[in-house]
């Protein structure tokens, strides 16, 4: 099928999608976007989060059909061109990466978080991130992270 | 692989009835693991997430009628306090991503003895709505489940919606898994007082061919509960409801837990669900 669907504000079109195949297949393998990662394909890690008609969702966990006329946002479609967005640039600053792999998906899911509620507290940000796995185990990091981006945004 | 994207329920209806072998997808949180990973690869895809109608629910007499394809993060959010067992057990459901395309019509539709909205639909005793273009039938949750991964539906047949009561009394659920998110249940229990019929409900997950209540554990404690002058109920009590649930289910050994396991986990389950409740009943 001809796939047509709205990407970070985009419209884009792809040629010969099987319809059955994931919208993370598409985005990575058709659209030339590898930010969100492909992981575990089953939705358990969250590393391929993108926000679907302005919902985060598992992007592996979504047919291409499905996507057909609808709208998605990708890690890369965050930033403000070459200006980050605040939460990448906590992410940044407190070193909330180690290899990386989880950091897309945790960025947009922190992302939406941070519009949901400024001031997240503690367990708020745990509930939030526990569909995101960190295989590095540095979850500490990317607490800090959250809770730095959440302070500028109250602060902005 | 055909691919149907019906814009509307009666469109879908038509395409179900012409080929009853398209599986209906919706949050895809079953069928796309499938499909990535190549275990199954059915003729057509049916993707009813473009129909308005079944993602809407309304209040409907002492209850609400509500679309197979609403969210089980909507559940939380907007039928929390109406349906605090479900809500409860829709919190248990995977992760954020996962609740905000999971649905309970998915749910209902792999039919698998593990999932989570299995139990408080039975402790609730809803009713589950199916059509085909012969017509609609509502079939109770307790007739719904017919074997591992089987249900009632005849081939041509799609879920339109679910018909539960608001609770009128306190509900409860408790599961069992190796951490709090992303887990699929080693056993779960649904349990909702009903003061204003003198009964209890309840509702045995995985822990059985399919979800299913815990009858003589129910007449038990509807026939020991004191409505009127609400005290502390008796240990000898809470154990009993605990076994007579635990004997209820035909639990196997696999990868999550020994069938002994999810025995004495349900009786557990039981005995402090019926506990928070009764306290709960007891302070209002």
């Amino acid at each position: 099928m001809r796939l047509r669907c709205k990407v970070n504000g985009e419209a884009l079109e792809a040629d010969d999608v099987w319809p059955g195949e994931s919208l993370l297949y598409v985005l990575r393998e058709r659209l030339g976007l590898p930010g969100s990662k492909n992981a575990c394909e089953q939705g358990e890690c969250g590393s391929c989060t993108v926000y679907l008609d302005g919902v985060p969702v598992c992007s592996c966990l979504v047919a291409a059909g499905q996507v057909e006329g609808h709208e998605v946002t990708t890690v890369e479609g965050l930033a403000d061109g070459d200006r980050l967005d605040p939460v990448q640039q906590a992410f940044v600053e407190k070193g909330a990466v180690q290899c990386g792999f989880c950091t897309p998906g945790l960025i947009v899911a922190t992302h939406d978080l941070l519009e949901r509620r400024c001031q997240p507290s503690d367990p708020e940000i745990r509930e939030a991130l526990a569909g995101n796995l960190c295989r590095c185990t540095g979850y500490e990091k990317i607490l800090d992270a959250v809770r730095l981006a959440a302070d500028r945004k109250a602060a902005s | 692989m055909e691919f149907f994207k019906p814009a509307t329920w009666s469109e879908a209806l038509a395409i179900k009835a012409e080929h009853p072998d398209a599986t209906p997808i919706a949050g895809g949180t079953d069928i796309m693991v499938e499909l990535n990973f190549d275990v199954r690869r059915p003729g057509a895809l049916l993707d009813l997430t473009e129909i308005a109608e079944l993602r809407e629910w309304s209040a409907v007499g002492d209850g609400f009628r509500v679309g197979s394809g609403v969210s089980y993060a909507r559940i939380i959010e907007e039928l929390g306090a109406s349906l605090p067992g479900l809500a409860m057990a829709a919190r248990t459901v995977g992760s954020p991503q996962i609740r905000n395309r999971g649905t309970v019509g998915g749910n209902l539709g792999a039919a698998s003895p593990a999932g989570d909205s299995h139990p408080p639909l039975l402790a609730a005793a809803a009713e589950i709505e199916v059509a085909s273009v012969r017509g609609t039938r509502r079939i109770p949750a307790a007739e719904f489940y017919k074997g591992v991964k089987r249900n009632a539906m005849e081939p041509d047949e799609l879920i339109a919606a679910f018909h539960i009561a608001a609770a009128d009394g306190p509900q409860q659920f408790a599961k069992i898994g190796t951490r709090n998110a992303m887990v699929i249940a080693v056993c779960s229990f649904g349990l909702a007082l009903h003061p204003s019929t003198r009964t209890v409900g309840t509702g045995v997950g995985s822990a059985a061919p399919t979800p299913r209540r815990a009858l003589d554990a129910e007449t038990f404690i509807a026939a020991e509960l004191e409505w009127d002058s609400p005290g502390p109920l008796r240990d000898s009590v809470l154990v009993r409801f605990g076994e007579l649930v635990a004997q209820a289910a035909s639990p196997i050994d696999d990868v999550r837990g020994t069938a002994d396991y999810r025995r004495h986990a349900l009786s557990v389950m039981a005995r402090r669900t019926l506990g928070w409740a009764w306290d709960s009943y007891r302070r209002n």
